[in-house]
């Protein structure tokens, strides 16, 4: 027993083995160089199951140092427990420091949101991506989607989008609704809403994407254009909601719907928690002034 | 009030000490040891070592224990820790016919040289649940007898000797044998990739395909040529040395498919092949291995590809279990941004349905 | 191969964070055309492969990557040894098998487009050349735009290889394929990714 347990490796800084590490900062830089284009990278298996951030995590694990600050978030929510179990691997095996305030980050790994905090130079924002291919469900097949890309062939796309108007009176895609990058890419914004698809536009952060199961690797650099598909008569519009958030009173933020009873009772919280909390603090700071005087 | 949802933390730290209480079970019974696992759990050991491409029995059989029996979380635990290990080199292509055969078995000749050895196999075992085994009852000890003088021929010599079968395929790209582990997948695969990953894929998805090639979905007429097990020699090439140093053995299964002959005005008809290896004793998976490697050859062969064992990019996409169980488990994370942009949508829509329905029943009563 | 000392030393002080911090500082300039990555990691290869230079080898290749040497680079024997050595790393004759290329004297590099360009499936698959510059500030102005730059950038890197404005004209032109530059020199690293267009200033 204990000669097994013995010859059990040593884990390099941020896991991967520096080999895997080149290869992948190889993947980064070309991606960097071709926005919106998914270079095929040897992606590792990783001690987390694959559809649950192991592309976002290679990409973390090869670009972060010690003097990096690490977020992670998961529908929008540092507390999720996908990614307090990420943010823990990193604090284990990079000994890196974290932070829940998008501010604070310099790198910030995500799966499902964009923080609603305006990003800023500096900041890296890498993405976990399940189906990194946005022709994936019109045609299930790698070896014609490659084509469709070198051909810059996205007909098929626009038939599609054009066909849930006319089936349903709108695009009926709310998430992961695919954008063209720098006018030549039709790319996947990862499950994102819709809702967040315009803070990918001219950004100041580095927007990485890493999809550990489907072996792609993609970036859009900052301050490069991201439109999103649409149509003249059918221009793309964000989810809106009705109400201000019930916790922070802010508009203008994404939602999650929370159930209160079984009698129809709901609220709706933004599902961004840093920023939530941020503005929640403020109040009470406002609040707390006020009462001294 | 409500307050949002916290405690992750805590919650999955509650919940490894959950599971490390449910692995151990009951502690008034000893634990296992990894030799038990190794020594009576042997083929559960063999299929976790296959399929997490890592031959390491200690480690396997660790890797059981982990998982509590968890087979395919048992090949996931053996991978992740593979992913880690610093590649020393590449060693020599290992010479099955140069086997320590244990077990050798041809359903294409009644007898050969050598024989048919039937080693340590289920085949005619009756499925009769054995009391004893419940217990400590001490087998009796094996017959054996003394090992052939010099190495047994393969069934697929005896044929190529008459040139009845094709010849073994050759290397593309200049010999250098592919490495799925390095290189992404880029369809059309060469054969070597595409043995790679079927030699690691899921025996029970590369199973039911194979079994569906038997039922007509791209039928091969397959012939179980050879079937063996037994040891081989692990061999590597050092720069500074003119001779290969041995690393140690390794035991494998090969499964030589004898198929469906092939030929045309100008070349005689042959007998085509399918071939499958992996780590251990895993007969089951080699010989699906094989049944699917010969489907999978269909446009090398200038067969209709009509049947799913056939389709390369759908097979190799597909038949990795780390890969699948991952993205279908991936299901259980939370999803709730995503649900809620289609509920606001079908809401919306709904919405948008009934205000049509209104107005046109509003008109009906008008006209 | 000759294992002399100049052979085994020059290797970063610390092989996993100066690597780490190597591509990072690659990774702003590629994603920031125009900037400059000044606190590079120190590599001291043989002359007269700059410090930068070699620190970007050690942090990008491998047995992996074939690379490619100007002649001023291969005249120096140490250096093809040193690479070999310290990252394993083929040396090839053929700018076009190269993924990487490293040049000492970018004036008389060979047309970009004897390098590796990728293919229109695969555009990734082309080669990142590594320019050793005497300035990035001192040399001709040149105003850079495209992504990664918020309106427009200032670069004037010398000396530059033969007809470079016409030249990474045409390399704009093939996108998606191309090459991808890195520019090194004592006052820093900057980038030239492929997606840059590049004009002369007034």
């Amino acid at each position: 027993m204990s000669a097994t347990a013995e010859h059990i490796a040593r884990y390099n800084f941020a896991y991967l083995d520096e080999q895997t590490k080149r290869m992948i900062r190889r993947a980064i830089l070309k991606a960097i160089s071709i926005p919106g284009y998914q270079v095929p990278f040897a992606s590792r298996e990783m001690p987390m199951p694959y559809g649950w951030g192991t592309g976002g995590v290679q990409v973390t694990a090869s670009i972060i140092g010690p003097d990096d600050v690490l977020k992670v978030i998961d529908q929008g929510a540092d507390d999720t427990t996908n990614a307090v179990s990420i943010r823990a691997f990193f604090q284990t095996v990079a000994d890196v420091a974290t932070t829940t305030e998008t501010g604070k980050a310099t790198i910030i790994q995500t799966r499902h949101r964009i923080p609603e905090e305006s990003l800023t130079a500096g900041q890296v924002l890498v993405y976990q991506v399940p189906i990194p291919e946005p022709l994936r469900f019109l045609e299930p097949r790698e070896t014609e989607t490659r084509k469709m890309h070198a051909l810059e062939e996205y007909g098929l796309m626009h038939v599609k989008l054009y066909e849930d108007i006319a089936r349903h009176g709108h695009i009926a895609t709310t998430y992961a609704y695919p954008v063209k990058v720098e006018g030549r890419y039709v790319m996947d914004p990862s499950p994102t809403p819709k809702f967040d698809n315009p803070k990918m536009h001219m950004s100041p952060a580095l927007q990485l994407f890493g999809a550990g199961r489907e072996k792609r690797i993609y970036a859009v650099p900052p301050f490069t254009r991201v439109e999103s598909l649409d149509f003249e008569d059918h221009p793309f519009q964000v989810q809106t909601f009705e109400e201000p958030c019930a916790l922070c009173g802010g508009t203008g933020t994404y939602l999650d719907e929370v159930v209160l009873d079984d009698r129809g009772g709901r609220m709706f919280v933004c599902s961004d928690t840093d920023y939530c909390e941020k503005r929640q603090a403020s109040a009470s700071a406002l609040l707390g002034e006020e009462d001294a005087r | 009030m409500y307050v949002a949802v916290k405690g992750g933390e805590a919650a999955i730290r509650n919940a490894h000490r959950l599971l490390a209480d449910r692995r151990r079970g009951d502690r008034s019974v000893p634990a296992l040891t990894l030799e038990q696992i190794t020594g009576q759990l042997a083929l559960a050991v063999d299929r976790v070592m296959a399929e997490g491409s890592l031959y390491d029995a200690g480690l396997a059989a660790l890797a059981i224990k982990q998982a509590r029996g968890d087979m395919i979380e048992a090949i996931f635990l053996l991978r992740a820790y593979r992913t880690t290990l610093p590649r020393f080199g590449y060693s020599r292509p290992v010479e099955t016919g140069e086997m320590l055969i244990e077990r050798r078995i041809s359903a294409t000749y009644k007898d050969l040289p050598g024989g048919q050895l039937l080693g340590p196999t289920f085949d005619y075992t009756h499925r009769l649940l054995d009391p004893d085994l419940a217990g400590d009852e001490q087998p009796q000890k094996p017959e054996t007898r003394e090992p052939e003088e010099g190495p047994l021929q393969r069934v697929s010599d005896i044929l190529a000797h008459e040139g009845l079968i094709e010849e073994d395929g050759v290397l593309s790209h200049g010999g250098e044998p592919a490495d799925i582990t390095r290189t992404p997948p880029d369809f059309p695969l060469g054969r070597d990739a595409r043995l790679q990953a079927l030699s690691r894929g899921d025996e029970g998805f590369l199973l039911a395909l194979g079994y569906s090639t038997q039922r007509g979905y791209a039928r091969s007429h397959p012939f179980a040529g050879e079937i063996r097990i037994g040891e081989v020699e692990v061999e590597l090439d050092v720069p500074e040395l003119d001779f290969p140093v041995p690393l140690g053995r390794i035991r494998v299964t090969e499964c030589q498919m004898v198929n469906q002959f092939k030929g045309s005005m100008m070349a005689p008809p042959q007998f085509t092949r399918g071939y499958g290896l992996v780590f251990g004793q895993s007969e089951r998976k080699a010989m699906a291995v094989a049944l699917c490697d010969r489907a999978l050859r269909a446009s090398e062969l200038g067969e209709d590809i009509t049947a799913p064992a056939q389709d390369e990019e759908f097979v190799i996409s597909h038949s990795d279990n780390v890969q699948a169980t991952g993205f279908v488990e991936h299901l259980k994370l939370p999803h709730y941004v995503d649900f809620q942009a289609e509920l606001g949508l079908v809401r919306q829509m709904r919405a948008e349905f009934e205000e049509r329905d209104r107005a046109s029943d509003h008109k009906e009563a008008a006209e | 191969m000759n294992l002399d000392a100049a052979t085994i030393e020059g290797h970063f002080t610390d092989p996993v964070l100066d690597a780490q911090a190597t591509f990072r500082a690659l990774t702003d300039v590629m994603a920031r055309p125009g900037t400059r990555a000044e606190n590079f990691p120190v590599a001291n290869p043989p002359a007269p492969l700059s410090s930068q230079a070699g620190a970007v080898a050690l942090a990008l290749c491998d047995a992996d990557t074939p690379i490619w040497l100007d002649s001023a680079l291969r005249e120096e024997s140490a250096i093809g040894g040193w690479l070999a050595f310290q990252t394993g790393a083929p040396i090839v004759r053929e700018p076009a098998e190269a993924h990487f290329a490293f040049v000492a004297n970018p004036a008389n590099l060979p047309a970009l487009e004897n390098f590796g360009q990728g293919s229109q499936e695969f555009p990734d698959r082309s080669a990142t050349l590594v320019l050793q510059v005497e300035t990035l500030s001192r040399g001709e102005q040149l105003r850079l735009e495209g992504p990664g730059i918020e309106t427009a950038a200032m670069l004037a890197p010398h000396p530059l290889p033969r007809h470079f404005i016409e030249q990474w004209a045409q390399n704009r032109a093939r996108f998606p394929r191309g090459i991808d530059l890195v520019l090194v020199s004592a006052e820093g690293v900057a980038a030239l990714p492929r997606t840059t267009t590049i004009s002369k200033e007034g």
